[in-house]
């Protein structure tokens, strides 16, 4: 029985810990995808806690009632080989809690995985969202911006990002605005995200990729389409544009400060878009022209004699 | 001196030369103790070149138990390290080092052995058999085994550590960005002593089906006998995925192909989809005959069978069979889109249901028990509602939309710990406990035992629940440091706290073997937990030869039915018993393999070509060899159980006169 009681204490004492914090980041959405997430992860804490809670008084009653210190010294338990209504019901019971939360998750999965609700009709923002070691590349194509390690975003517009590495595989997570997705080299995903409220939130790489990977961390801001229009203008008049050189400097390893630039690096160091998961036109392409594999070649040496200096 | 320079440590630190001057110490000491004792004779003789799978099984117990340790060490120095923001005791390189070592030693190096252990003690005596299938394979087993870890466990000394993570992801772990010699060892160690567990996988699989006492029909064996053969078949298929896939990462690292790069046309991802494809199983390998033994001991101490048997085999099988279908759901994040994520979502959580199944037969199971409260049983009661916590939090994990806030999250770290540590670990103390006196003669201290248990259960509940709360409040894994303004510091400190006392609890264990090997009664008999399956029907300690007569089944509890409904287990005249001889091959292909090993992990190519003819050379050599074993003849054997006997009946006198 010191086993239960322990076990509750430790379990309150960690109640009152979280109940005296902050709202946790991943509870506390400012957007529809985290909206989904927390609401999907509030429904199955509750569900999952009702299971625990069950488990526990069934396991504390049963061994109350049947610890040997109770019983007679000539109880004999009984024999029981089972019995098919018990089997069904504790077959069944976990069917239809497991079934209706997987309607819920492919639910889920189809509403993140589209642009998020509530404003459909507006035009998504399409930002580029490149890591290198240990750094975060922000393109705004349309506007012709790029920014290092910090993110302004417009709220109430739907934001496509357009993930992939430099490097080791990384992953893009802003807690409140939704769940990550990885960024990798050989590939472009994508992540549909949102942000109802203007505000400052955190945003990093998840997904362990080096010495620096605990730096790995950028700021997002989001605000108004008017000030975001307008930052997007000073950006324009004020920022120094963004050349190859420059860009290759930025991608040596190491870490840097928030940065601004005109131009994306999109320009002149395409993201892989086409480079995976269409291998045969690669192989269609090195059939029909030889050169094609030593163009590729060529560039890899080039990037790696910049990563040199 | 080029040459030598490339075993220099990368990223040296005062703690790493403590280590090696410690390494050193340590290992002069054993070499300079075992001569001095002329004791090299004895560990020949009985221990390294034995294929009895008594002796190779408590092997792979020690080797568990002092993996257990190093990994723990790793375990500690993080919690340490993260107990407060901003903390300087090791630095980002250290910190990646030690938590890549930490994930293979505690899955590879210790887990793993610790289940061959049990596997290698139980199996045989509970199906009557007097030895495994192919018992040099074995001893060969084991050795690969050992060579791989020893490998695994010079890198921090010579070399460099591994730094990209137990799951070793590419192109991280590819020659770019991992530049020491770290992912090698990686690649090399797990190779060697994963060809061990492939062959254990293929012996014990034989054993189980091939040499089942008479009348032992498949739905007769005792449940740990299932979960071993169930774990064992899933070994078989999973294995050899492990196999290809490090060959072909130490390919892409070696000699320079492009399986895994992000160059012409390598593909990173593969690299993650085959180690799941290997690396889920794998959990359902550790975790079945972990299943298997909870089985064992919560029927013993409820003095009752085992509730809802079909279903309990029933369940195993659907969950060997579901450990292959859910491999993705390690990386919902890679951007398969919401129809894949939706498949493997459902499959992941349809794992919930035989798993459900199985806890619910368990608590049938004490339901009309007469429930002793003993060492093992506490662990496994204990197991009860914190797996059931670790599993359900696996089920929200499940729900790829919301994994998306989950993954690579301390929420995650929380959810494997809270499967494996209740899941896996407790078993496997229980199981240590409760087979103890089976295989040394006396019983381990109970009251030790139990402060034990409190200490690694309390420690468990603080190390590990904080983590739910700190992953959801934005805390990603791996990472070595963190600001205050994130506000990790007090939740961190209390998973600490609960660490320290995990690392106090596991050396209780030490001394309750000291304690009790100085302390406890040697007159036990054969059955001191009033048990219910064979392996309790023969002497303590168990002979060489298991059974002086192969015994006769009935039922699932043959030794309890003997018991009680007076089953005659051993009929008939004594014969002549067949028996295999030792054999110093397995060790020197150990070795062998072991210079191998290390040859390729450093490129140097002539010894790697001479121990790879080596070991082809001792394959030959094995194949001409013209071994029948021997025969232990009737005189003898009656001579053992003469003696067994009369010991036993001194026992019993002593017992009601003397109690040490």
């Amino acid at each position: 029985m010191k086993f239960k009681s322990g076990l509750l204490i430790s379990l309150m004492a960690l109640v009152t810990i979280l109940a005296g914090c902050e709202p946790l980041l991943v509870l506390d959405p400012k957007g529809p995808q985290a909206e989904r997430q927390a609401s999907d992860i509030m429904l199955s804490i509750g569900i999952m806690a009702v299971i625990v809670i069950v488990v526990l008084v069934i396991l504390a009653v049963i061994l109350f009632k049947y610890r040997a210190s109770k019983q007679p010294d000539d109880y004999e338990p009984p024999h029981i080989e089972g019995n098919i209504w018990v089997e069904v019901i504790c077959i069944g019971i976990p069917v239809l809690i497991v079934a209706y939360l997987s309607f819920v998750s492919v639910q889920s999965n189809y509403i993140v995985e589209s642009a998020p609700t509530g404003y459909e009709n507006e035009e998504p923002l399409v930002i580029y969202a490149s890591s290198s070691d240990w750094k975060w590349h922000f393109s705004y194509p349309e506007q012709g911006i790029e920014t290092v390690n910090y993110l302004y975003i417009p709220t109430d517009r739907p934001l496509e990002f357009k993930l992939y590495s430099h490097g080791p595989i990384t992953s893009f997570w802003i807690p409140q605005l939704g769940g990550q997705k990885y960024a990798m080299a050989d590939m472009v995903t994508t992540l549909h995200l949102g942000a109802d409220v203007p505000g400052e939130y955190m945003g990093r790489n998840a997904n362990f990729s080096g010495k620096g990977f605990a730096e790995n961390i950028f700021n997002v801001t989001a605000m108004s389409q008017k000030e975001f229009d307008e930052w997007v203008e000073e950006v324009h008049e004020r920022a120094e544009p963004l050349t190859e050189d420059v860009f290759n400097k930025l991608l040596e390893p190491g870490h840097l400060g928030q940065m601004t630039f005109t131009g994306t690096h999109l320009e002149f160091s395409p993201a892989p878009e086409h480079n995976h998961g269409s291998d045969t036109d690669d192989l269609e392409s090195n059939h029909d022209d030889h050169t094609s594999h030593d163009t590729q070649t060529d560039s890899t040496n080039v990037e790696t004699d910049h990563s040199g200096h | 001196m080029e040459f030598f320079e490339r075993f220099a440590i990368p990223h040296p630190s005062p703690m790493i030369y403590a280590s090696m001057v410690a390494i050193a110490l340590v290992s002069i000491g054993i070499l300079v103790g075992i001569t001095y004792f002329k004791k090299w004779g004895y560990l020949w003789h009985e221990w390294f070149t034995t294929v009895d799978h008594k002796k190779i099984g408590i092997m792979y117990l020690i080797s568990a138990l002092v993996m257990l340790f190093r990994g723990g060490a790793d375990a500690i120095l993080m919690r340490a390290q993260l107990s407060g923001p901003d903390m300087k005791l090791l630095d980002g390189q250290h910190y990646n080092e030690i938590f890549t070592t930490h994930g293979v030693v505690m899955i590879m190096f210790m887990a793993m052995p610790f289940i061959f252990a049990f596997m290698n003690l139980v199996i045989p005596l509970q199906i009557g058999a007097r030895d495994v299938a192919f018992p040099r394979l074995n001893a060969l087993s084991f050795w690969l085994f050992f060579a791989g870890a020893m490998l695994f466990n010079i890198s921090f000394v010579i070399g460099g550590s591994p730094d990209a993570g137990w799951t070793s992801y590419f192109p991280l772990a590819g020659n770019d960005f991992s530049t020491s010699v770290g992912t090698n060892y990686y690649m090399l160690a797990l190779q060697i002593s994963g060809i061990g567990s492939l062959m254990t996988g293929i012996n014990m699989m034989t054993t189980i089906l091939k040499m089942r006492a008479p009348g032992m029909t498949l739905m007769k064996m005792p449940m740990f006998t299932w979960s071993t053969l169930i774990a064992n078949v899933i070994i078989v298929f999973a294995f050899p995925v492990l196999t290809v896939a490090l060959l072909m990462g130490t390919t892409d690292r070696l000699f320079g192909t492009h399986f895994f790069t992000t160059t012409n046309g390598g593909m990173d991802m593969l690299w993650a989809n085959f180690f799941w494809v290997w690396g889920h199983p794998e959990v359902y390998i550790l975790i079945l005959p972990a299943f298997g033994l909870y089985s064992e001991i919560i029927s013993t101490f409820s003095s009752r069978n085992l509730y809802g048997y079909k279903s309990m085999v029933g369940s195993m099988v659907l969950i060997s069979l579901l450990s292959f279908l859910v491999w993705t759901h390690h990386f919902f994040t890679m951007g398969q889109g919401a129809l894949t994520n939706s498949i493997f979502s459902i499959t992941t959580m349809a794992i919930a249901v035989p798993t459900g199944v199985k806890i619910f037969n368990w608590l049938f199971t004490l339901w009309k028990g007469k429930i002793r409260f003993t060492v093992p049983m506490l662990y496994s009661i204990g197991f009860i509602p914190l797996f059931t916590i670790g599993g359900v939090t696996g089920v929200m994990l499940a729900m790829s939309a919301a994994d998306y806030q989950y993954h690579n999250t301390m929420f995650l770290v929380a959810h494997f710990h809270n499967t494996i540590i209740p899941g896996v670990v407790f078993a496997m103390l229980a199981g240590l406990t409760y087979y103890w006196p089976k295989f040394f003669g006396f019983m381990l201290n109970e009251k030790i035992g139990k402060s034990t248990f409190w200490l690694l259960t309390v420690g468990f509940v603080l190390a590990f629940f904080p983590m739910y709360i700190t992953g959801l409040d934005g805390q990603a894994r791996r990472m070595y440091t963190y600001s205050e303004a994130t506000g990790f510091g007090p939740l961190n400190m209390l998973s600490f706290v609960g660490a320290a006392l995990m690392a106090i609890g596991f050396a209780t264990i030490v001394y309750n073997v000291y304690y009790s090997y100085k302390n406890s009664p040697r007159n036990i008999g054969s059955d001191p937990w009033d048990a219910r399956s064979l392996e309790w029907a023969t002497h303590t300690p168990v002979p060489e030869y298991n059974f002086a007569r192969v015994p006769q089944v009935f039922s699932s509890e043959a030794f309890w039915d003997a018991k009680k409904k007076g089953h005659q287990l051993f009929k008939g005249e004594l014969k002549d018993i067949h028996m295999p001889n030792n054999s110093g091959v397995p060790f020197i292909m150990g070795i062998i393999f072991f210079i191998a090993g290390f040859s390729f992990i450093f490129a140097i190519w002539i010894p790697a070509v001479i121990a790879l003819i080596g070991i082809f050379v001792c394959m030959a050599l094995r194949s001409f060899e013209l071994d029948h074993g021997r025969h232990i003849h009737v005189k003898e054997i009656k001579e053992i159980e003469a003696q067994y006997e009369e010991v036993q009946g001194n026992e019993a006198r002593s017992h009601t006169t003397t109690r040490v």
